[in-house]
């Protein structure tokens, strides 16, 4: 059987600026199937492609069958989208949204509000369907707008960064409930740039960077892609200076790559147990006091790290 | 339900839920009706009616019912409501009219008593003659009060409490009837020729033109048309800011993302300005007749003519998103627009401004309404109306189409 995501050498420019620069890959039915990128790499231009809201400069898709430059109609019936931006009228209740967004897929009377108030359950946000959304938190809003995708159960689900800026609870119930759809069926591509998000989810990871994709496969293969890697992760102090400890401690032999993250620096090594001494001396002689370490298998971060030599968030 | 009234309910829903769009659909012409009625004299303080009304009449009848209804409009009673005038020219009562010193003649022509009577010797009445009430429809209040005090007399003689209690004082006088055939003669005059319809007793002409100086026009009836007019161009432009609103707050894409064409958003979008504007509309019609004991004229009339105007209001709103850039862009040309379009359209002071302006002012919504109103309210019928709601149809297709090309130039609509 064909897959249900055919990619087909896809490019999209702005101008000069090219979004999108050939990709090609395809989505199997059941999977979870991760865009790991970071800002900028082209995610939300895919997804846009894909879902027949932008037209390719060049190359095709396929989904459900249907070529999304020539049947778009089809394809939208196809699909659910839950846009990277919060996309519902503040104005009405959550209820009101839902049931306009129901009405715009086709549905209607009883059967659309049994629908409504099944995903409000699912979104746990029944108790308070009958506020605006204006007076929800962000963390609400995110799910109403992830519960709108889901209406009309679509055969497949576009997720666009559906945690961006929100609390940690919150976060916990969207990545659940995408297990719990998928688990149920529903075929998802999901787009982000966590990458433990990925290694939660993904049946199968596309790592994107520059309207490229570099790599492509489950996560026990692209980590392949980097080796016998470990990683090595120091926590730090509010206030010290990271960046320039990771400068300090790229010189060390042992450290292959270091990146900052917050109060973190990651240390990509050939052996944890052999660089770990080197870099807690040269931090103490550097003057910071390392609160913590993790050793850590190789992961999506590393692999993207080896990749492009920079690290997914900067 | 097809997709054009889901997103154009969607939009009347979250119209009304925005307050402040509601202070200035609903409030904001209210209170300047209100106001400008209130410098402009449009009302009297005590009592919110219309007083000493410049009336002339002209009574060529010699007989009683003339007389009875010529000295009804000098009554003690309608002392306060009239200024009249006696003239015994027709003509040159007309005049008076044309050159907007009164707002309506009342013309009792010779031989009107005698139409209605039987004669007391032959017992015949004479052929009909037609009380004419001759008005300026720059007033349509003032003189609609004239030919409303016409029409309830006719409608006594007709019933006949006037015409039998005259006539029977004149067949006793002369003693051709005696007391004791009252019953019976009052019977046969109710059935006689005054049974018709009053229309057909009474004659209503309007003058050619808008004769009245601009202080003597009443101004509540074009201001409270005037002003929901005003600021239905206020709302037609907020719902053409919705559409780029919605495009940057991506709920436009989201609709794209349903099995929904581009052209379906844009007519259900489009649909949402002219309910809103529908509806405003209607609201304070209803308001004002009920508030301001305003009379629009014939209902089913006044509903067909506020579709059409917002029709072509609601082409101006769709104009103005498809030319704009930001939202806030829309709101202040549209802000910008409502201005222009009520100071040219005849909004604050309902006349018809002549020469290039004038000209220029028909590419408003406000200037054709105006007409419109000012037509129903001096009580023409739908069929009168026809031109006007042909122009505004008109304007609407023609606006709507530029729109649209521009959206689709722009890219607005993929798919
Ligand atoms: N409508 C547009 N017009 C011009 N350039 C655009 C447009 N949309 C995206 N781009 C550019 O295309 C590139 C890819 O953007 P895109 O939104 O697809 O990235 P992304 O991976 O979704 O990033 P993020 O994680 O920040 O959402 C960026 O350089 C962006 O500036
Ligand atoms: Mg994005």
């Amino acid at each position: 059987m064909a897959s249900l995501v055919e990619v087909k050498n896809l490019v999209r420019k702005f101008g000069d600026n090219t979004a999108v620069a050939d990709i090609s890959f395809t989505i199997e039915e059941g999977e979870v199937f991760s865009l790991l990128g970071p800002n900028g790499a082209g995610k939300t231009t895919t997804i846009s492609m894909l879902s027949c809201l932008l037209e390719p400069t060049a190359g095709d898709a396929s989904v459900g069958g249907f070529s999304v430059t020539s049947q778009p109609l089809q394809v939208k019936n196809v699909i659910g989208v839950v846009p990277q931006e919060i996309a519902l009228y503040d104005d009405l209740t959550a209820l009101e949204n839902l049931m306009f967004w129901g009405r715009m897929y086709g549905m209607g009377g009883a059967a659309l509000k049994q629908r409504v108030s099944e995903v409000l359950e699912q979104v746990g946000l029944a108790d308070r369907a009958k506020e605006r959304v204006k007076t929800y938190s962000g963390g609400m809003k995110r799910r109403i707008n992830i519960g709108v995708g889901l209406l009309h159960r679509p055969r497949l689900l576009f997720m666009d960064e559906p945690t961006v800026g929100i609390d940690p609870q919150s976060r916990r119930n969207i990545l659940d409930s995408v297990k719990e759809l998928n688990r149920q069926g529903m075929t998802v591509l999901y787009t982000t740039h966590y990458m433990e998000e990925a290694e939660e989810l993904s049946t199968r990871v596309g790592i994107i960077d520059h309207g490229k994709l570099i790599a492509l496969g489950t996560q026990r293969e692209l980590t392949k892609l980097v080796g016998e890697m470990d990683t090595l992760r120091l926590h730090l102090n509010d206030g010290d200076d990271v960046a320039s400890l990771a400068d300090g401690l790229r010189s060390l032999p042992e450290v292959i790559q270091a990146t900052t993250l917050d109060h973190q620096i990651a240390l990509i090594v050939p052996d944890a147990q052999e660089a770990l001494p080197p870099a807690l001396s040269k931090s103490m002689d550097l003057g910071y006091k390392v609160r913590s370490v993790d050793i850590e298998e190789p992961n999506l971060e590393a692999v993207f790290l080896h990749l492009t030599g920079r690290a997914l968030r900067d | 339900m097809s997709k054009l009234f889901i997103i154009g309910f969607k939009d009347l829903r979250v119209m009304f839920r925005d307050r402040a769009a509601l202070i200035l659909m609903l409030a904001a012409p209210f209170v300047l009706t209100l106001g400008l009625g209130l410098v402009t004299g449009g009302f009297n303080q005590s009592t919110g009616a219309v007083s000493n009304i410049p009336v002339v009449v002209v009574n060529n009848d010699d007989g009683m019912l003339g007389q009875s209804l010529a000295n009804l409009f000098a009554s003690a009673e309608l002392n306060d409501l009239f200024d009249v005038t006696r003239e015994p020219d027709a003509a040159a009562a007309r005049r008076l009219v044309d050159e907007g010193t009164t707002a309506a003649a009342v013309l009792i022509p010779a031989g009107f008593t005698g139409s209605i009577i039987p004669d007391s010797q032959t017992g015949q009445s004479g052929d009909l003659v037609r009380v004419e009430v001759y008005r300026d429809p720059g007033r349509p209040v003032s003189s609609g009060v004239a030919q409303a005090v016409v029409e309830s007399f006719i409608s006594q003689v007709e019933t006949g409490r006037i015409g039998g209690q005259i006539a029977v004082e004149q067949l006793l006088a002369s003693g051709a009837i005696l007391p004791a055939d009252i019953p019976q003669v009052v019977q046969t005059m109710s059935h006689g020729p005054a049974g018709q319809a009053d229309r057909d007793i009474i004659q209503v002409r309007n003058t050619a033109t808008d004769a009245a100086g601009p202080n003597e026009i009443d101004p509540m009836a074009f201001l409270a048309p005037g002003m929901a007019m005003l600021f239905l161009m206020y709302t037609v432009s907020l719902g053409g800011r919705s559409i780029l609103d919605e495009r940057r707050e991506g709920t436009l894409a989201r609709m794209l993302s349903t099995p929904t064409r581009g052209s379906q958003v844009l007519t259900g979008k489009t649909f949402g300005i002219y309910f809103v504007g529908v509806a405003q509309m209607m609201i304070l019609i209803v308001a004002s007749s009920l508030l301001f004991r305003l009379d629009w004229g014939d209902p089913l009339a006044v509903f067909v003519l506020v579709l059409s105007i917002v029709a072509g209001a609601a082409g101006w709103g769709l104009l103005l998103a498809a030319v704009a850039k930001t939202p806030s862009q829309v709101s202040s040309v549209g802000m910008a627009m409502a201005l222009l379009f009520g100071l040219i359209g005849g909004s604050f002071f309902g006349g018809t401004i002549t020469g290039p302006l004038g000209t220029l002012s028909k590419i408003t919504p406000n200037s054709w309404g105006q007409d419109g109103f000012a037509m129903l309210a001096r009580g023409d019928s739908l069929v009168d109306l026809l031109p006007v709601i042909a122009a505004l149809w008109i304007m609407c297709f023609v606006l709507v189409g530029v729109a649209v090309a521009i959206f689709n130039r722009k890219g607005m609509l993929q798919r």
